[in-house]
């Protein structure tokens, strides 16, 4: 098995699917003949050409849409949006549009679109190329956000979002692109979308995170075991809709539970992650459910200091794993 | 002089690691502060690690072709300034205030919803369990270790608390005997039209109590018959002017246990408990009496019972038993008993051998005084009798000092009176 990184995973599974089904294609600003900013769709437009690999105008909302006229016509689109950030004029065709099409048209039209979107902060990219997007899409039935921590995952859940009959956005880490990296079987598997993963077992305190952070978690956990502080780590993967059984046995395993972002305090995943936890473990809960995630300020700032400040980092998240272990 | 490190630099937004494609020093060389000493190649861009120091030197860690992380060390250089700070030593490694205040027990007595639920099922007593977490907390892993290791029972553990200051109270604690492993019942097999019972609550307490009592305690047995007729003709004198003035009923127990106390007092060796390496005897004499109710059995305590007359014995013994029925004992209420008195007449039985009240050294049962013909000065005459039934730990007592005590007892029972023994 290859030891690839999180970006070349995505790649492969690209590659992989669109040999695979030829009505897979890829759309998106700079995906084919720079190959992505990222070079996430590296060496695709060589290999299947401009009709299947399609530079697009600056136009998000265009991409999307067009994406979606696509996908309701039986083709199977792959939509980038350069930096999450970037999604916002594609809000309406999304949530609208793409994530109401089944349930508007009774069951007769359905939009198996997968809108990939690198997203998060920690690579100095301020303003408009750090943000964590997910909590905005949280709420609407008829979409699935993914957001994968391993390249194993992203391999197994990127052919899983291609294939699923409706839309997912796939939220991808942009400093896990080079950062992590991890052992990748060259042969074709999908994972379940809507399933967590536990990364870890432990006894004494359970952790729930998604996205890079499930990394700053493993690399606290190895410090903590060192003191005899056994950590469970549950990875959501799939953050809509949420494992719920999966929340709650892994809460209920040890009864300490902390949950990481590194979205916006208020109003994040994890504060739906939180209420799940409370509606079925009271009697299994040992310490208040306790939450790690950035600051409730507009977004992150360009300062390295600033930067690192709103940042999650290994260091908070084992300050934070200590203090619940203690309590 | 001082040894510094070069680490590699942070070349990139998005880059995490480089790999050194060329070294431009060897060691032994001197550089001057930026000068280029190694080429770096990443993602993004190949360039020249300049050196942070002026300085020689001393030890290329980083291999020519492999990939290292930023902030990993490349090299060692040795500098002629002692108080030259590294710019690019910002990895300090992180402390926490682990320092935890060992006599801070502010959260002692905070129990969470797992602790409180845990503690509920398995009948444990939290008072009595060591809290691990901040300011004392009990955290759920430390109940879990108390279940996993065969619990603490709630009920008849005699750890008075009041008497925790003597040293000598708390060895009984300490003392702790090999561990009794739970026989295999899967040969029990449930019939059709069987009605399984689960056990909880109080129900295993007792069972747990039971089964360590009897196979830790040797036990022995011993009964003696005692003629209480006049202590029937003494009570039955008082009893309905008795209930008239108190409220309540003057019962033949109240004089049972100021009998006992009297006894206990002239023979602490009953009043005591094994050790383990000693034999502890009590300076206080608390009566543990058993109240039954539905299917429960509560085993509340008369403290200082040498202290009360029989009134104040009779009181007690309605408020406890009054208690146990409306389900409102108080864990005061069943703590600090030293010998129990056990009221098996109560409902008929004539003899009876008691499970000793760990870990107390004895239980004397109290059996129902009958009529029955007894021959004094070659004659019969009718008689009010009563059994008294005693089991006594034999690591502690033998038969000599409790043949004593019980005698003791019989004289004491056959010669009440209203002059030897007032109600007031």
């Amino acid at each position: 098995m290859a030891v690839i990184s999180y970006i070349q995973a995505i790649t492969m599974a690209l590659r992989e699917e669109m040999e695979r089904d030829e009505k897979v294609f890829v759309l998106g600003e700079d995906v084919g003949v720079r190959g992505g900013v990222f070079r996430a769709t590296d060496g695709l437009y060589n290999q299947f050409g401009e009709l299947r690999v399609m530079d697009t105008p600056l136009a998000e909302s265009a991409i999307a849409g067009v994406g979606i006229g696509a996908a309701m016509y039986g083709m199977r689109p792959v939509a980038e949006m350069q930096f999450a950030d970037f999604i916002m004029p594609a809000v309406n065709q999304i949530i609208s549009e793409a994530a109401k099409i089944r349930y508007r048209s009774n069951n007769d039209w359905s939009c198996p679109i997968t809108i990939r979107a690198p997203y998060g902060g920690g690579v100095h990219g301020a303003l408009y190329h750090s943000q964590s997007i997910e909590a905005i899409f949280a709420n609407q039935p008829g979409l699935k956000i993914v957001m994968p921590s391993t390249p194993y995952d992203v391999k197994g859940l990127l052919k899983a979002a291609i294939r699923d009959d409706d839309p997912v956005l796939f939220l991808e880490h942009k400093r896990a692109y080079r950062a992590i990296k991890g052992e990748v079987p060259d042969e074709d598997y999908t994972l379940p979308i809507g399933k967590a993963d536990c990364k870890r077992e432990g006894t004494d305190i359970t952790v729930i995170t998604y996205g890079l952070c499930v990394h700053f978690a493993l690399q606290a956990a190895e410090k903590l075991a060192k003191d005899g502080i056994s950590v469970h780590i549950l990875d959501l993967r799939t953050v809509y809709p949420l494992d719920k059984e999966a929340i709650v046995e892994a809460a209920a395993k040890t009864g300490k539970v902390l949950l990481i972002t590194e979205d916006n305090k208020e109003g994040s995943i994890i504060g739906e992650v939180a209420a799940i936890i409370s509606e079925h473990c009271l009697f299994d809960l040992d310490a208040p459910i306790k939450r790690l995630a950035g600051p409730d300020v507009p977004s992150m700032p360009y300062a390295p200091t600033m930067e690192k400040e709103f940042m999650m980092n290994p260091d908070k998240v084992e300050k934070a794993m200590r203090e619940l272990a203690e309590f | 002089m001082a040894i510094e490190k070069i680490t590699m630099p942070k070349l990139g937004e998005s880059v995490t690691e480089g790999t050194v494609s060329n070294w431009l020093v060897k060691t032994g060389d001197f550089v001057n502060k930026y000068d280029p000493i190694a080429e770096v190649m990443t993602d993004k861009v190949n360039a020249e690690v300049p050196s942070s120091y002026a300085g020689t030197i001393q030890e290329i860690v980083a291999v020519e072709g492999e990939a290292i992380s930023v902030g990993e060390l490349m090299c060692y250089i040795e500098t002629n300034q002692t108080e030259q700070k590294s710019v690019q030593q910002s990895h300090e490694s992180f402390t926490t205030a682990t320092t935890k205040n060992a006599s801070d027990n502010s959260m002692k007595t905070r129990y969470s919803p797992a602790v409180s639920k845990l503690a509920q099922e398995n009948n444990i007593d939290l008072q009595q369990v060591k809290g691990s977490g901040r300011g004392g907390r009990i955290t759920r892993k430390d109940i879990e270790t108390v279940i996993a290791n065969g619990g603490i029972a709630t009920l008849a553990t005699d750890k008075p608390k009041e008497t925790n200051n003597k040293p000598s109270m708390t060895s009984s604690v300490d003392y702790k005997p090999t561990m009794w492993i739970p026989p295999n019942y899967e040969g029990i097999k449930t019939n059709e039209g069987d009605k399984e019972i689960s056990i909880t609550g109080i129900r295993k307490t007792i069972a747990q109590n039971m089964v360590r009592s009897m196979t830790e305690i040797p036990h022995a047995w011993m009964m003696i018959e005692v003629d209480v007729t006049n202590l029937v003709r003494y009570r039955n004198s008082q009893k309905d002017a008795f209930k008239q003035n108190e409220g309540y009923n003057l019962s033949y127990f109240a004089f049972f246990l100021n009998a006992v106390a009297k006894a206990l007092k002239q023979f602490p060796q009953l009043n005591s408990s094994w050790a383990g390496d000693k034999i502890i005897q009590r300076k206080e004499i608390n009566l543990s009496i058993a109240v039954a109710h539905d299917q429960e059995l509560f085993v509340p305590v008369l403290k200082n019972v040498d202290e009360k007359s029989i009134k104040g014995i009779a009181k007690e013994i309605h408020s406890l038993a009054n208690k146990a029925r409306t389900g409102s004992l108080s864990q005061k209420d069943m703590e600090g008993g030293t010998f129990t008195v056990n009221n098996t007449g109560s409902f008929g039985s004539v003899q009876s051998m008691g499970v000793i009240n760990y870990p107390q050294a004895a239980i004397l049962q109290v059996e129902s005084i009958v009529k029955r013909p007894v021959i004094i000065n070659d004659m019969f005459a009718a008689r009010d009798m009563v059994n008294l039934c005693l089991s006594l730990d034999h690591r502690v007592l033998d038969g000599v000092i409790c043949g004593q005590f019980m005698s003791h007892i019989k004289e004491i029972l056959e010669n009440i009176s209203i002059d030897t023994t007032p109600i007031y």
